[in-house]
């Protein structure tokens, strides 16, 4: 047991650092602090860097294109990257369909996927909840019927109605749950599908949330035919792929070096806003919910250090990642309460509305600009990837054995 | 002891309870938001000439309906029902309270306007450096002239007057040197950047520069205990319209707990479920109890205390209750297309608006926890 970092690691950070500073496009943080819509170009500018460097994807296995890091060298990544506040990178190819492809997808799979995940071509969308299939993700109904096609090859007809599904509006290819035996017990009659997003018959809608963004969609199938070579895994075995990739997100979600740099963002804020003629970080209860912040993330670090251990010495993640979805994402969202709460009267103002196309029309401190918006959409945090009183249920069946 | 509303008060209540439901629909609602101006005049208009609201709390003398706080709690409650845009709070509360202390020639020469409708009045107090402190003011007020900038001051871009704080005297902070003015909106040296705030009202940056002030607009010299007299009747008002904003978004939230199905059971079946919307009923009855009390105590030695107690007490619950109303929501909570988001929007802005729940708590220690 030792907390130090070695040479060899400190020396790593060096690297790191110096890359980030030499290569991160810097003009995207001017954008979205400006509010300004994000080209899908823009998302991938970083992306596009890291692959080029071959670190795009440190946790993967080196056969397919991970760095063979350290589980120490990953989070000092995180950390570096967190506190240059590079843009996140979508997450849909790299930490989602990606590890389920080279984990249960066949050789040809695997071929023809993962490289061009790695390099940002293929945008990946995931097809997962319905309108009736929400925390209850296994009553999905999207109904994948097998054919045989005049080609003499074999096809599944997809019909059915999938929501919440994050950028679709860019996605290129999309990871879909479908169900392809209805009489199953409702677990076992799912398969996973890969799906492009061009076939016809699917649809995209936007969904605009209340801080005004189009961050999600309504994904429609009509008809949507696809081979089954694009099925991952066996039939009506789709569950597995599903419970694995979760596991994956969850892990990612806690977000700890991102809610660390977020923590230095409000006290920075608290040091230059004034407060009855003091600054309010001076203010014993500003100064309190701020501690209390610090020691609930430093907790959750430590939890994710020992979970992180655990994965490179061979377990990979378990029902314990739900631990670090609940806290993670309640830190995030106490985050954000703090910083509306410092922007005082300047959290009201919606900075979309003040004049057409005029991003120079501020109104207040910097700061305050997008607090109230951002407020709004991270509860979103608390609902998706399995809501967190969904996590509890796992934690208490899996963990605890209740 | 008697917490029962008079007939005249349920009345009043029921009219505007049933013009609200049959014409300031969401989608009515959601069409003024889209129009990007704050407000809807026609809506005002029938305040004041269809339902007579817009006299609630004055004396009958004046054209009103001879009411006082407790009408101002009755109306708000229903503003907050419907999450109404338009200006009774600044106007009528606010305004019309700050009148209805001064008295005299200027209340009789406003007040009628204010009933009619034709008379809009918005706050300009806070500033940008000031946060929540209604004597911290870098406004001034010298030789006839006002200099400064006010913050976020709702309704000033269809406001008729404006109620301005301004330093005639005395450091930045001091309790001393503070007079209340009501300017007409449109006078010389005012100008205005607008916008709309998040839950789609209308506010204005305001900035004056040489504005002339005669004598006959200064209400008071020495204002700061009627400008803190006035905000908490405000700030009551407020808590009576959270109180509405948190009844429909836990009724909202109870009838989709009683609908939804998940694991072939409606979502309400689960026990989890239920003592969340349990904590939230807890937490709306208390809010509307705290309210009660800080009303019935405006006229009283208490009336600084009892606000900030139920201002604290009202903040907590607007964001327990808005923030769990989304999450037994689920993702539909956070969409543009359900009501019960734009609740949660204005939740959120009234923890923070005449000071956030340690604002109030602060407040309080000081009254009442002097060591």
């Amino acid at each position: 047991m030792d907390l130090n970092f070695s040479a060899e690691d400190n020396a790593f950070r060096d690297e790191v650092r110096a890359f980030i500073r030499d290569h991160y496009p810097a003009y995207l943080n001017e954008k979205i602090h400006e509010g300004e819509e994000m080209a899908k170009e823009d998302f991938l500018a970083w992306h596009k860097v890291l692959h080029q460097k071959g670190w795009i994807v440190p946790a993967w296995p080196t056969e397919y294109g991970g760095t063979g890091w350290t589980a120490t060298q990953r989070y000092i990544w995180s950390e570096e990257t967190a506190a240059a506040d590079t843009v996140r990178l979508m997450p849909f190819g790299l930490s989602m369909v990606g590890p389920v492809i080279y984990t249960f997808g066949t050789p040809e799979q695997k071929a023809k996927f993962l490289p061009r995940i790695l390099s940002g071509e293929d945008w990946w969308c995931q097809g997962y909840s319905e309108p009736g299939a929400g925390s209850d993700l296994a009553s999905l109904r999207t109904r994948a019927e097998r054919f045989t096609g005049d080609d003499g090859k074999e096809y599944y007809r997809v019909n059915g109605q999938k929501t919440w599904t994050t950028m679709a509006q860019h996605a290129d290819w999309g990871f879909f749950l479908v169900r392809t035996d209805p009489t199953a017990k409702i677990q076992e009659g799912i398969s996973f599908l890969l799906i492009d997003m061009k076939t016809p018959g699917i649809t995209v809608r936007p969904i605009i949330t209340l801080g005004g963004e189009h961050e999600v969609n309504e994904v429609w199938l009509e008809d949507v035919i696809v081979p089954v070579e694009n099925r991952v895994f066996h039939e009506n075995k789709g569950w597995t792929c599903a419970k694995f990739l979760l596991a994956h997100e969850r892990t990612g979600i806690a977000g700890v070096a991102a809610s660390k740099r977020n923590v230095e963002r409000i006290k920075d804020v608290a040091r230059k806003t004034e407060d009855g003629g003091e600054a309010l970080m001076a203010n014993p209860f500003f100064k309190r919910k701020v501690a209390e912040l610090e020691v609930d993330l430093a907790a959750l670090e430590y939890t994710e250090l020992r979970t992180l251990a655990g994965e490179s010495s061979g377990k990979g993640p378990g029902p314990e990642s739900s631990l670090l979805k609940i806290k993670g994402t309640e830190i995030q969202q106490r985050l954000t309460e703090l910083a509306l709460e410092a922007a005082g009267t300047y959290g009201a103002p919606y900075f979309r509305s003040m004049g057409e196309g005029d991003n120079s029309f501020a109104v207040g401190p910097d700061s305050a600009r997008r607090t109230a918006p951002v407020y709004f959409n991270m509860r979103k945090t608390s609902i998706y990837g399995g809501s967190n009183e969904i996590q509890r249920n796992i934690i208490a069946k899996m963990v605890l054995g209740l | 002891m008697d917490f029962n509303f008079t007939e005249e008060q349920t009345m009043l209540r029921d009219m505007l309870s049933r013009y609200l439901a049959d014409t300031y629909t969401f989608d009515a609602r959601q069409k003024v938001v889209h129009g990007g101006k704050g407000w809807n005049p026609a809506v005002w208009q029938a305040f004041a000439e269809e339902l007579g609201v817009l006299g609630a709390p004055f004396a009958e003398a004046h054209g009103g309906l001879g009411g006082g706080a407790i009408e101002n709690m009755v109306v708000m409650e229903e503003m907050g029902r419907a999450i109404v845009l338009e200006p009774y709070l600044s106007t009528v509360v606010i305004g019309g309270g700050a009148l209805k202390h001064v008295g005299g020639a200027i209340a009789d020469a406003v007040i009628p306007g204010i009933i009619a409708g034709t008379t809009r009045i918005a706050f300009a107090a806070y500033e940008p450096q000031g946060r929540f402190y209604l004597n911290d003011l870098t406004t001034t007020l010298k030789g006839g002239l006002l200099n400064g900038h006010k913050a976020v001051v709702e309704g000033a871009a269809h406001a008729t007057h404006l109620l301005v704080t301004a330093r005639t005297g005395g450091a930045q902070r001091d309790a001393g040197g503070v007079a209340l003015l009501l300017i007409p909106a449109d006078a010389k040296g005012i100008t205005r950047r607008d916008y709309l705030t998040v839950h789609g009202a209308s506010a204005s940056e305001v900035y004056f520069e040489n504005v002339a002030v005669g004598a006959e607009h200064v209400l008071n010299a020495e204002a700061l205990p009627l400008i803190e007299a006035v905000v908490d009747e405000a700030t009551a008002a407020v808590c009576a319209e959270a109180c509405g904003v948190l009844k429909v978004l836990h009724a909202t939230t109870l009838d989709y707990a009683k609908q939804r199905k998940q694991f072939g059971k409606a979502i309400g079946d689960f026990q989890v479920i239920q003592h969340r919307l349990v904590d939230m009923f807890m937490e709306v009855e208390q809010a509307v109890s705290m309210t009660m009390m800080a009303t019935l105590k405006l006229d009283t030695a208490e009336r600084s205390a009892a606000v900030s107690m139920a201002k604290a007490k009202v903040g907590k619950a607007a964001k327990f209750v808005g923030q769990n109303a989304v999450q037994v929501h689920g993702g539909i909570g956070i969409t543009q297309e359900l009501a019960v988001g734009h609740y949660f929007k204005r939740a959120t802005l009234i923890e923070n608006l005449f000071g956030s729940v340690d604002f109030h708590l602060s407040r309080y220690e000081g009254i009442a926890l002097a060591a």
